[in-house]
């Protein structure tokens, strides 16, 4: 019997549909097999997205499907990128993400780092800590925000108590200088469970015998430390801000049920004005134009990130 | 023989009778916001119900949902409402791009007159273009902004005699917007039973209509146009005009100095809450929620009362309140025709006052024993002389999230001056109004 691609699908397939496929070759069962998976892709991200693109360039509304649609050439971008409220929106989603990334990233690692040591009770505390991502954004941002309540809210009491200034003096929502590090401190509690996890699994990838190794040429725990542990779990890291970064730049929830965007336009984050312009302003066209910038924003940083990350890899 | 023919024939009239009420007999869908009246309208329509041989069935929105949810459901040509209570503004989107029923037909057909109910609810609730006979709802629920108070707190001697002595005056329901602000700023940080009380609850609220609908409640009384001339989409002058300016800075003034801490993302749900607690003096709200707010055993009976909302150039208050449509993509629409035609009876209107709906039907409101009906329907009565409502184009929700930005921007979260952000609202609805090839 060959062991021919053709063969074996023949030999598990009922007779009648065999026959017909000993007569393919293995690249056209491969093509039939993989068809499905490139027709949904066409249909479901491929499509929408020249569509997009083709609505970036009209005064398209969706809630007016009778009105004459105009070609407007680049008009809509050329609006979006001299909008300084754009710049503004733009500029709250990079300190999101700078600090999100940042505090996640540092405290995420150093309670792998930790949680990596034996000790008693570890799993039960691995168990509490990731608790926080398995909520639902929803209901970790109502409760924060009856955690931020500067009359009844504990993190004002917290605060209060460490400071001594009054709690309902200072209102982490409310507050424009407050309000963007408000939503932080959330995404950094639900979020940095997450990338201990990825953290700790490069961890535990670090075969013992390195650090024997490192142990016998007596290197310090400190060399150890940044000659073994970081450039072994840079990899992860790296991973882990990758994933991250991408869910952050499309935050919309979290901070929708914390600010509003609010105060003002402070922590409207790029998803949430998109969302705006799409479904409730219904400007289809412009809407289209603005996805289209934060598809292209996203997709170049996350390539030259990528590369990065194999030059890391390949190390 | 003949009583068995006579039954016969009774039979058939009776079977034939049943057959064709059970052929008519539908399932109608009335859409509107998850609110007091609400329940009050289903209450009152189950008389329809056994009426007509028709079943009522409700999807109630919470408010802060209930345009995106219903204006999606439009847009997307839904059949899920057979009947639709819509905010008064989506009524030029409504008519223009085909959601409801014209009306007029069969107005005229049920000798259905608009004469019948309160002007400012017709051209409102029902009108469009505004001001012209074509008719696309019927007035169902009267409403606008006005106020409540404490008034155990109001009428206790100890606080009323420092009231004087801060003040000079009495203390007495406002009869001015910047007493108003007065008497919310005595109370703001005072100690009532040893516990710390505020001024006043207000509209702050960022993602919805929220700050719009409060601040329009100092606007309007200050003499705010959206135009020169009405039509002509010329707003320079009119929005930023040195009145409204005044308006604006009064409305933030009022936010930074006479509200609790905390309600920077304020509405509806926030003022009952404050108001229910024992945390303000006063609170801003729809007259929808005042029947209520009056039965509320811990802070209803004697010891609220309610005021309309204050003039001061001129009087003035903002319009809430909708009008009830027929779904143009139902495929039940005689029968939700059936249920306007019974809705419009001046019985069914006394009914719904009577549970807690605002008619605005003139036997209800011009009924001599109406003023005396309720704490509350005298300034109900007022306000609606008065009112003055928001943009109703077909793009209104593009017009008022530019309003909710440019204001939010402003008195909440302290960027620029209110002659900026009014100039800054004048940019982009001109730019509304270009896209819109009205300008």
């Amino acid at each position: 019997m060959s062991d021919r691609t053709v063969d074996r699908v023949a030999q598990a397939t009922p007779v009648r549909v065999a026959r017909k496929i000993r007569g393919l070759s293995d690249r056209a069962i491969a093509w039939i097999f993989i068809s499905p998976t490139i027709f949904l892709l066409l249909a479901i991200n491929i499509f929408p997205l020249i569509w997009t693109i083709q609505l970036s360039f009209t005064n398209f509304k969706a809630n007016r499907i009778g009105r004459e649609v105009k070609d407007v050439g680049f008009r809509n971008y050329e609006r979006i990128l001299t909008d300084s409220d754009t710049w503004l929106n733009m500029q709250a989603t990079a300190h999101f993400l700078f600090w999100t990334i940042f505090f996640q990233v540092l405290i995420g690692f150093t309670l792998a780092w930790l949680l990596n040591k034996k000790f008693r009770g570890n799993d039960l505390w691995t168990t509490i800590i990731v608790l926080p991502m398995m909520l639902s954004p929803a209901v970790v941002g109502n409760f924060w925000k009856f955690l931020y309540q500067p009359q009844i809210g504990l993190f004002n009491y917290i605060v209060s108590w460490f400071t001594g200034k009054d709690p309902s003096s200072f209102e982490m929502l409310g507050s424009v200088q407050l309000a963007p590090w408000a939503i932080v401190i959330v995404d950094t509690w639900m979020w940095t469970p997450f990338v201990m996890l990825i953290c700790l699994a490069g961890l535990r990838s670090i075969p013992d015998y390195i650090y024997e190794a490192a142990e016998v040429d007596r290197a310090s725990k400190l060399r150890q430390f940044f000659t073994i542990t970081i450039p072994m779990v840079l990899p992860f890291l790296m991973l882990a801000v990758l994933f991250r970064g991408i869910e952050n730049f499309k935050m919309f929830d979290l901070v929708v049920q914390l600010t509003g965007g609010g105060p003002g336009s402070t922590t409207e984050l790029t998803s949430i004005n998109l969302k705006r312009e799409a479904f409730e302003k219904w400007r289809t066209g412009y809407a289209s134009a603005y996805a289209i910038i934060l598809f292209v924003t996203v997709f170049g940083l996350a390539s030259i990130y990528v590369k990065a990350l194999n030059k890391v890899k390949q190390r | 023989m003949t009583y068995s023919k006579l039954a016969s024939a009774s039979a058939i009239v009776l079977a034939a009778t049943t057959l064709s009420t059970t052929a008519k007999a539908d399932d109608l869908t009335l859409c509107w916001a998850a609110w007091d009246p609400a329940n009050a309208l289903v209450e009152l329509s189950k008389e329809f119900e056994a009426e007509s041989g028709h079943t009522m069935n409700f999807e109630f929105v919470p408010w802060p949902n209930f345009a995106d949810r219903m204006l999606n459901e439009l847009n997307s040509g839904g059949k899920l409402c057979d009947l639709l209570i819509g905010d008064s503004q989506w009524i030029g989107g409504g008519a223009e791009n085909g959601h409801y029923v014209q009306l007029n037909e069969f107005f005229d057909a049920e000798s259905i007159s608009m004469d019948d109910f309160a002007p400012a609810t017709v051209y409102a609730y029902s009108t469009w273009p505004k001001g012209t006979p074509n008719y696309y709802a019927l007035p169902a629920m009267g409403d606008a902004n006005g106020w409540f108070y404490r008034k155990d707190w109001f009428d206790d001697p100890e606080i009323q005699a420092a009231y004087k002595d801060a003040t000079g005056q009495d203390l007495r329901e406002p009869e001015s917007q910047k007493e108003l602000l007065q008497i919310a700023q005595f109370f703001q940080g005072r100690e009532i039973d040893g516990k710390t009380v505020y001024g006043a609850a207000i509209f702050t609220e960022r993602g919805s209509e929220g700050i719009t609908m409060g601040v329009t409640g100092a606007l309007y009384p200050w003499g705010f146009k959206y135009e020169n001339t009405p039509g002509s989409y010329d707003m320079e002058g009119a929005v930023n005009s040195p009145e409204a300016v005044e308006a604006l800075e009064f409305y933030k003034e009022f936010y930074k100095t006479a509200t609790p801490p905390g309600y920077t993302n304020s509405y509806m749900g926030e003022s009952l809450d404050a108001f229910k607690s024992g945390q303000v003096a006063m609170a801003m709200n729809w007259f929808a929620f005042f029947p209520g707010l009056y039965a509320d055993p811990n802070t209803g009976g004697d010891k609220i009362d309610f005021f309309v909302n204050p003039p001061q150039n001129v009087a003035g208050s903002t319009l809430g309140g909708q009008g009830i449509s027929v779904v143009s993509y139902s495929e039940k629409q005689d029968a939700a025709l059936e249920y306007i035609k019974w809705f419009a009876q001046p019985a069914v209107q006394a009914k719904w006052w009577e549970l807690g709906g605002y008619s605005a039907h003139n036997s209800v409101l011009q009924d001599p024993g109406f003023v005396d009906s309720a704490p509350f329907a005298g300034d109900f009565l007022l306000a609606m002389n008065d009112v003055q409502d928001f943009w109703q184009e077909p793009a209104y929700a593009e017009l008022l999230l530019a309003m909710q930005k440019r204001i939010h921007d402003y008195v909440v979260a302290d960027q620029g001056t209110a002659q900026e952000a009014l100039d800054l609202l004048i940019e982009d609805w001109t730019e509304t109004f270009q896209d819109e090839g009205k300008l």
